[in-house]
């Protein structure tokens, strides 16, 4: 298979230029069945891969991205592009997620706005686009959509799962649901269950959105989107992923280009302006339908309810799992790591945790950290060896 | 590639220090164990693939965390001295604590801990009551340091040091029924074979605890 890399450098340690992918999966026979009941038929996926596949399939990583994330992961799409892959520090020649050892893949989730069929997508009944008439999704038809795009890549084993936040909870999914098929899992800054909190917090930032006088029900897309509430959603949210240390060490109590307070209502605080711009940038380029579906697939979420169906659904499960926490992360703090954790040995499975300095908050996970990159890399290049050392062993060839 | 994993695999009991060795002896197979303070992991990996045992390690140290994982054990970054209240009673049929005893602020707490979760326990520390200390302490006049206690006495870790008298005083007072205690014979310098057979445990225990510079003891919850 050639991969989507059209030129790599190795020296600046990027995989270079990559192209998003599409493909469209359920064309044809059986829709694909929904956590809900309902089901959906075509189904576009956007995904990009770097690296070789090798000739057994034993060096393929799959990446799960979070929330507002999509299938740039790494590299960039044009020369002159300022931003890289959203994963960029983690993925490319002697990063992490070694692209010169492993075949990475990752795709826009389900219910996304970044290529994969989402509620902006068009209804092929309608020729509208979906609005509210997406059918509600999981965590676990996402992982589903991930798992028919590998079989339609040839791909059936798989030897590490990673994601951060919900792509944490995406990874999970992924060894309870597909235990045959995956070696090990990065289960990074995520939680079993949100919280009521976590809920709440969600459930904010949909009312923000819905209560947009531009919403009209989902049904925007021929005329004024609903930015302003989603930038709200976003300005809130944003908040959580920072830590209030990290947070006041960047911005303080600083006026923002003035000397004494305005007196009046307006921007008085460097903080204001940054949120403000980190929600308006958000609200041009996110579907905010998109954002209620997924933020309502984090809320569903919960595959360890009681003890039974715990029990039952561990079971077969064998992957080497990894938990990792940051240490000033609150909107999925370390107790909550250490939550899965527990679970997890409770049923004898094979997990190991560490929690990480960082006063970045809950976007650590997204950002350069030595001590975090290093516990990856070991990770999934121990499972590599040890991969090889089987294929080696009983004969394949190698 | 291979030549570094294979190596890790094929590791023997000499591997080990020598009380990690003793310890090795004293766990059954097919137990399920939890290894406190694990370091890099050596004897947990040795438990795990010579002793078919199961379980984890604890470790708080980054550098021990990535000796760990790169040996691909299951390790949980943790402190001990917050408890192990993560695990149900009597989970483990082993709980190690091997040269860390003297480096936990709680240690009562860390030892009613490890009775509560699991079903026996382990603990090996430097023993103070060794004669090579006494002497470094009576004729220096400073704290002592050896091999395996290498410190400045202002940058140790190593806060709760005790005899292997003052630790039977304390098994005693708590109510831990010691099993076994095997004081070693020496450290490093002598051959192992030598220390192998070489163990203090038929002699009287003021002169164990004045020979032996380590000590093994096998313990569970005392009946009453």
């Amino acid at each position: 298979m050639s991969a989507t890399v059209i030129s790599d450098s190795h020296a600046t340690g990027s995989v270079g230029l990559v192209t998003t992918r599409m493909v469209t999966l359920f064309a044809h026979g059986s829709p694909m069945p929904l956590d809900s009941g309902a089901s959906l038929q075509p189904i576009q996926v956007a995904y990009e891969t770097y690296g070789e596949l090798d000739a057994n399939q034993d060096n393929v990583i799959l990446i799960c991205h979070a929330l507002s994330g999509n299938a740039h992961a790494a590299g960039q799409h044009r020369l002159d592009d300022s931003k890289t892959g959203w994963w960029d520090g983690y993925i490319g020649p002697g990063k992490p997620f070694d692209t010169n050892r492993f075949f990475i893949i990752c795709s826009n989730n389900l219910g996304g706005c970044d290529g994969t069929s989402g509620p902006s997508s068009i209804d092929p009944n309608t020729n509208q686009p979906y609005g509210l008439n997406f059918p509600l999704i999981t965590i676990g038809d996402i992982a589903r959509l991930q798992r028919a795009l590998l079989d339609h890549l040839g791909i059936h084993k798989v030897l590490a799962v990673a994601g951060g936040s919900m792509g944490g909870m995406i990874a999970m999914q992924w060894a309870l649901d597909y235990p045959e098929r995956v070696a090990g899992a990065l289960i990074i800054a995520s939680t079993p269950r949100l919280s009521a909190q976590n809920i709440a917090f969600n459930a904010v930032a949909r009312q923000a959105i819905t209560q947009d006088p531009d919403f009209n029900l989902g049904n925007y897309y021929q005329g004024a989107k609903p930015e302003r509430g989603l930038s709200v959603a976003r300005m809130m949210a944003h908040i959580t992923y920072l830590s209030e240390k990290g947070l006041h060490e960047k911005f303080g109590r600083r006026l923002q280009n003035r000397e004494h307070f305005s007196f009046a209502l307006e921007t008085d605080f460097a903080v204001e302006s940054y949120l403000k711009h980190q929600g308006s940038t958000f609200g041009k380029k996110f579907d905010a339908n998109t954002y209620l579906y997924i933020t309502k697939a984090m809320d569903y979420f919960d595959p360890f309810p009681d003890p039974e169906t715990t029990a039952r659904r561990l079971q077969p499960v064998h992957a080497r799992l990894f938990v990792m926490s940051f240490d000033t992360d609150w909107r999925f703090d370390s107790s909550r790591s250490k939550e899965l954790v527990r679970i997890l040995n409770l049923h004898q499975k094979n997990v190991s945790y560490q929690e990480f300095h960082s006063p970045h908050g809950h976007d650590s996970f997204l950002l350069p950290d030595h001590e975090y990159q290093r516990a990856i890399a070991t990770f999934v290049n121990r499972l590599y060896e040890e991969r090889r050392r089987l294929i080696s062993s009983v004969g394949l060839p190698v | 590639m291979n030549d570094r994993f294979d190596r890790s695999r094929r590791h023997t009991a000499s591997d080990l220090s020598i009380d990690q060795e003793i310890i090795a002896g004293l766990v059954g197979e097919g137990a399920r164990v939890l290894d406190l303070g694990c370091g890099d992991g050596r004897l947990l990996e040795y438990l795990i693939n010579n002793k078919k045992a199961r379980g984890f390690g604890v470790e708080i140290s980054s550098q021990g965390m990535h000796a760990c994982i790169a040996r691909g054990l299951p390790v949980y970054h943790g402190d001990i001295d917050q408890g192990l209240s993560d695990h149900t009673d009597a989970a483990f049929d082993y709980v190690i604590l091997s040269q860390t005893l003297q480096a936990v602020r709680r240690p009562q707490f860390v030892l009613l801990e490890m009775l509560r979760v699991g079903k026996k326990i382990i603990v090996s520390f430097p023993n103070f009551g060794h004669w090579h200390i006494r002497l470094q302490l009576l004729v220096n006049g400073r704290m002592p340091k050896t091999p395996m206690l290498p410190y400045e006495w202002f940058d140790t870790p190593n806060i709760r040091m005790c005899s292997i008298l003052d630790f039977q005083d304390l098994c005693r007072q708590m109510d831990i029924h010691i099993l076994e205690q095997i004081p070693l014979a020496a450290w490093g310098g002598l051959p192992r074979s030598l220390i192998k057979r070489h163990l203090l445990g038929l002699l009287p225990r003021g002169v164990a605890n004045l020979l032996a510079p380590v000590a093994v003891f096998l313990l569970e919850k005392g009946r009453g």
